[in-house]
């Protein structure tokens, strides 16, 4: 096997590895938006998939890009993520607890089957 | 290699159409704008995904431009629900400055 | 003036990276002449905002910010797994958690890196800037960690000041 034909695998491997990883964050991060109980612990769940998620999806495509310029734009796109997520998710935060919107701090602990009849175990 | 690429794609509208759930669901404005905004990453990455796909770089730049213009969205829409009014917001703004000096320093 | 030029140099090699081979035939002189246009446009009208300094043209703590972005990186991947724990459980289990995060960086833009790494890193969020720290959502009691955010802190100060910055936190243009 050549050189060549070495760093060829090896891009595809990388490639193919990130993509998975970043699709599986992505679809965790979707499901945790639908799943968690309140808007603060919401925004977590959608900081997933902006942070690891884009950026391992956008790594794995930067590895299989065919010329230096497609994989500068690929990491520019990259870049304008990672710098815009953090401060539109702080500007939401920030705009719902201006707005008087109270974070839920309770413990939310799943039900257990043995009181699942009584009332305990929701809150 | 193709077909992980399109897997990802099928990945990308999957999440999508959760966070459009969300968006109709959603039972505050927060959330809406939550949604919406993670929306269009997720659309970014999708349009990425589709230039792989296809092999045409023109969506790289779509794609670019569509992250610039959700970041800004998001912002005025946020600004917009915090003062109801888009100008007042930015004459309260320099107000303030002019009041606090910043213009002498 | 340092800032100005370097500036300068950033934008052309923005424009010349997304605008197409580099040749002066056919269409070229007049996408050429777009792009001498808006940077003398853009760096002529940073120069009137008199926003040209060590903040906005981040070049000298360039090297120092990559280093600290490489450790971030694998703070993010901690913090994501554990997020992602808590997501795919069979039956959500959390605890949110309010707490103050004491900030004493020495420059603004070391205030700005260490809020965004907070909201980087998934689990915690800056909610609100206050006079002396900020006010930080966690997701679960786990990421309340005060040792954890210190190091960060200390982090993003050096990583923000690649030499000493002035006493009064205001940069210096």
């Amino acid at each position: 096997m050549s050189a060549a034909e070495i760093f060829q695998h090896a891009r595809d491997a990388i490639s193919i590895g990130a993509m998975a990883v970043g699709l599986v964050f992505v679809i965790a991060g979707a499901i945790g938006v639908m799943r968690l109980p309140d808007f603060y612990t919401r925004m977590h769940a959608a900081g997933v998939t902006d942070t690891l998620g884009a950026e391992l999806i956008i790594v794995g495509l930067i590895a299989q890009a065919g010329d230096w310029q497609t994989a500068v734009k690929l990491a520019l796109v990259g870049l304008l993520l990672f710098l815009t997520s953090p401060t539109a998710t702080h500007a939401i935060a920030n705009a719902a607890h201006r707005a008087g919107q109270k974070p839920d701090l309770s413990h939310f602990k799943p039900k257990h089957p043995a009181d699942a009849g009584s009332s305990e175990g929701q809150k | 290699m193709t077909f992980l690429t399109f897997l990802v794609a099928i990945g990308m509208a999957v999440a999508m159409a959760i966070m459009l759930a969300r968006l109709f669901a959603g039972p505050t404005l927060y959330d809406r704008v939550l949604a919406a905004n993670s929306f269009g990453t997720k659309t970014v990455l999708f349009l990425l995904v589709f230039s792989a796909l296809v092999g045409r770089q023109d969506a790289i730049d779509i794609a670019l431009l569509y992250a610039l213009i959700n970041f800004v969205a998001t912002i005025a829409i946020l600004k917009f629900f915090r003062y109801r009014s888009l100008e007042i917001a930015l004459a309260q703004m320099s107000l303030r400055r002019a009041l606090d000096g910043e213009y002498e320093k | 003036m340092f800032y100005g030029i370097s500036l300068t140099a950033i934008l052309v090699a923005l424009w010349l990276t997304l605008s197409g081979p580099f040749t002066l035939s056919g269409d070229y002189p007049i996408v050429m002449g777009l792009g001498v246009i808006s940077i003398v446009a853009t760096v002529a009208l940073t120069y009137r905002m008199r926003i040209v300094d060590r903040e906005t043209v981040p070049v000298g703590p360039a090297l120092a910010l990559f280093t600290y972005w490489g450790w971030l990186g694998g703070e993010i991947v901690k913090a994501n797994l554990a997020v992602l724990r808590l997501v795919m459980k069979p039956e959500i289990e959390v605890e949110p958690r309010l707490v103050r995060v004491p900030a004493d960086q020495r420059s603004g833009l070391g205030l700005c890196v260490f809020a965004n790494s907070i909201t980087l890193t998934p689990g915690t969020v800056t909610v609100d800037v206050e006079d002396d720290g900020f006010l930080v959502h966690a997701l679960d009691n786990s990421f309340t960690d005060p040792a954890g955010f210190a190091e960060m802190g200390a982090r993003s100060d050096i990583a923000s000041d690649g030499k000493k910055a002035s006493p009064t936190g205001r940069g210096d243009s």
